[in-house]
């Protein structure tokens, strides 16, 4: 763990509980600038609630979660960027409309929209990223004609616009093939090195992860009721560095190696 | 090969669309020739040349009392009521839907009101309406918008809630605003809705202008075949119908049509009628 004083996202005794089930209990997390921190468990064990947490559009019934020592606003800001499995385009828009729509939102309150100067400036911008993500041939498609892979690329692009400090991905990669997915890889990697953001990235690919990471969390319930499955939550029960990635493997117990490696190759839609 | 994955080919298709409206004017052309052989005076099933040509003198001839070309008249003062009527319609359920299904004390004020004003048969409110506004035309338009706007604004209600959640956290973190949201991402993915429910309100809007012409009226579609009925003018009421239900059948197609060139992303998945 870093200290105290440089931690720059931290999450500080997070309780969740849904219909009175415990989800997440006792969490505790403190997360240095510029981390890819990957996010494994089982499923159903919290770890999307976990990062909508961090997103601001849920708050915890006890704790807080801080950035740069400040408590985050209980709703989302253009501080966090997010891409979710699905859904995470807008299908009424051009892939073309889809790239313009951050900077349109930032430069006009009262319509949305941008002239003249301020909207080249915004198209020079639109252009780079869409080179970037290699869609420059499908500028004029909208979300439904793109394959998953495209449309993944499209809502990483049109996040990464705003230019968030912190970028939450819920298993974006988690209905793509393995070919596609290593891209996806390179391409996120890059991005995070260019731009120094700190990601938080749900998957269920131990491979992903370690591939990814910086640092990994290993999501689990630590109490177990045989008779009430859902008595208890899930809590942080790995939280490993993996400047030497061979050695956090090894520190791991086979049996998540295994259980969630099996994982990786199905198609998690 | 199963049934259900055999498409008939494009001219298959269109004879088996016409097939039943063939059928229907076969049975008719005969029913009505044997019951002309029998009493060639009978007014119940009047043959096609009988209606075709009361209907070109209601449509071509003026007439001897008014001097207006009647079928004109009617079909102009109707579709001025009902268009007049699902406009404002239309307007209430975009402004009204949004409100309820974008924002939660929007649902909280209206969303109970609006559910249980949806249940007032509507005709019940016609002689309210006949009272407030008097016989002219503002009560027939009332009833169309009594009659039609609770569930075109349910409907969009509906529409505007079942954006995905991501969508809407996803603009947020874009750094939008509610207003930004309803205007760049609500409001453009509630036109095809909006069409829709149009089309859908049609089917109603239809029913209670002919009521309210029905009932009290000096000119239009209604009030035209409610008139004649005292006369069994079937000659007129049938071909009436048949014009009723080509006008109603355009305007659907129209507006499907519409949908699909305004809004195609709205339309790249599934097959719609
Ligand atoms: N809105 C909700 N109301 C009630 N229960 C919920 C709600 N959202 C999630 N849950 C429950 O919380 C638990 C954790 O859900 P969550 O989506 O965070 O799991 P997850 O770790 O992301 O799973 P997966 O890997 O399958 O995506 C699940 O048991 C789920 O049933
Ligand atoms: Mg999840």
């Amino acid at each position: 763990m870093s200290g105290a004083g440089k931690a720059f996202v931290e999450a500080r005794g997070i309780h969740v509980s849904y219909d009175g089930n415990p989800i997440l209990e006792r969490v505790h997390m403190s997360v240095d600038r510029g981390a890819f921190v990957t996010i494994v468990g089982a499923s159903g064990c919290g770890k999307s609630t976990f990062l909508r947490l961090l997103l601001g559009q849920e708050t915890p019934q006890k704790g807080e979660i801080l950035v740069d020592g400040k408590k985050i606003a209980a709703e989302p800001d253009p501080d966090r960027g997010v891409v979710f499995q699905k859904y995470s385009v807008f299908p009424h828009l051009t892939v073309w409309q889809n790239l313009l729509l951050p900077a349109e939102i930032g430069g006009s309150p009262f319509l949305a929209r941008l002239f003249g100067a301020a909207r080249r400036h915004a198209e020079e911008a639109a252009e780079e990223m869409l080179v970037e993500i290699g869609l420059s041939h499908a500028r004029n498609r909208y979300p439904a004609q793109l394959s998953g892979g495209m449309q993944q690329r499209l809502a990483i692009g049109q996040t990464l616009l705003k230019k968030p400090r912190i970028l939450l991905l819920d298993e974006p990669f988690g209905a793509l093939d393995p070919g596609i997915r290593a891209d996806m890889h390179v391409l996120i990697t890059e991005l995070w090195r260019s731009c120094g953001m700190t990601v938080f990235m749900v998957t269920h690919d131990i491979q992903e992860a370690f591939k990814l990471g910086t640092r990994i969390l290993v999501f689990d319930k630590v109490r177990h009721d045989p008779h009430a499955p859902e008595r208890f939550g899930a809590t942080i029960t790995y939280d490993l560095p993996l400047d030497h990635k061979a050695k956090a493997a090894a520190a791991l117990p086979p049996g998540i190696l295994k259980t969630h490696s099996h994982q990786g190759v199905d198609v998690h839609a | 090969m199963r049934l259900m994955n055999r498409n008939p080919s494009r001219t298959t298709a269109l004879f088996l669309g016409l097939l039943p409206f063939a059928l229907l004017a076969i049975v008719y052309v005969l029913a009505s020739a044997a019951r002309l052989a029998d009493n060639p005076a009978d007014k119940l099933l009047p043959s096609l040349s009988t209606m075709a040509e009361t209907f070109r003198i209601m449509a071509f001839e003026e007439d001897v009392r008014s001097g207006d070309r009647l079928l004109w008249l009617d079909t102009a003062a109707s579709l001025w009521r009902l268009g007049l009527g699902l406009a404002i319609s239309a307007t209430l359920s975009l402004f009204i839907g949004i409100f309820i299904g974008f924002l939660p004390y929007g649902r909280a004020f209206l969303a109970p009101f609006i559910s249980a004003f949806s249940m007032i048969p509507p005709i019940t409110v016609l002689p309210i309406l006949f009272i407030v506004l008097g016989l002219g035309e503002a009560s027939k338009i009332g009833l169309i918008v009594v009659g039609t706007a609770p569930l075109m604004i349910r409907s969009l209600a509906q529409t505007v809630l079942s954006i995905p959640r991501e969508e809407m956290v996803k603009a947020q973190t874009l750094g939008a605003s509610s207003w930004q949201i309803a205007l760049r991402v609500v409001l453009p993915q509630i036109w095809p809705a909006l069409i829709t429910a149009i089309r859908m309100g049609l089917i109603s809007a239809w029913i209670f202008l002919i009521s309210a012409e029905a009932i009290a009226s000096t000119e239009g579609l209604g009030y035209r075949i409610f008139l004649v009925r005292r006369y069994l003018a079937m000659d007129v009421i049938v071909p009436y119908v048949a014009w009723i239900t080509l006008i109603a059948y355009l305007t659907d197609r129209l507006l499907a049509l519409l949908s699909r060139r305004a809004f195609r992303w709205a339309h790249l998945q599934g097959d719609a009628l």
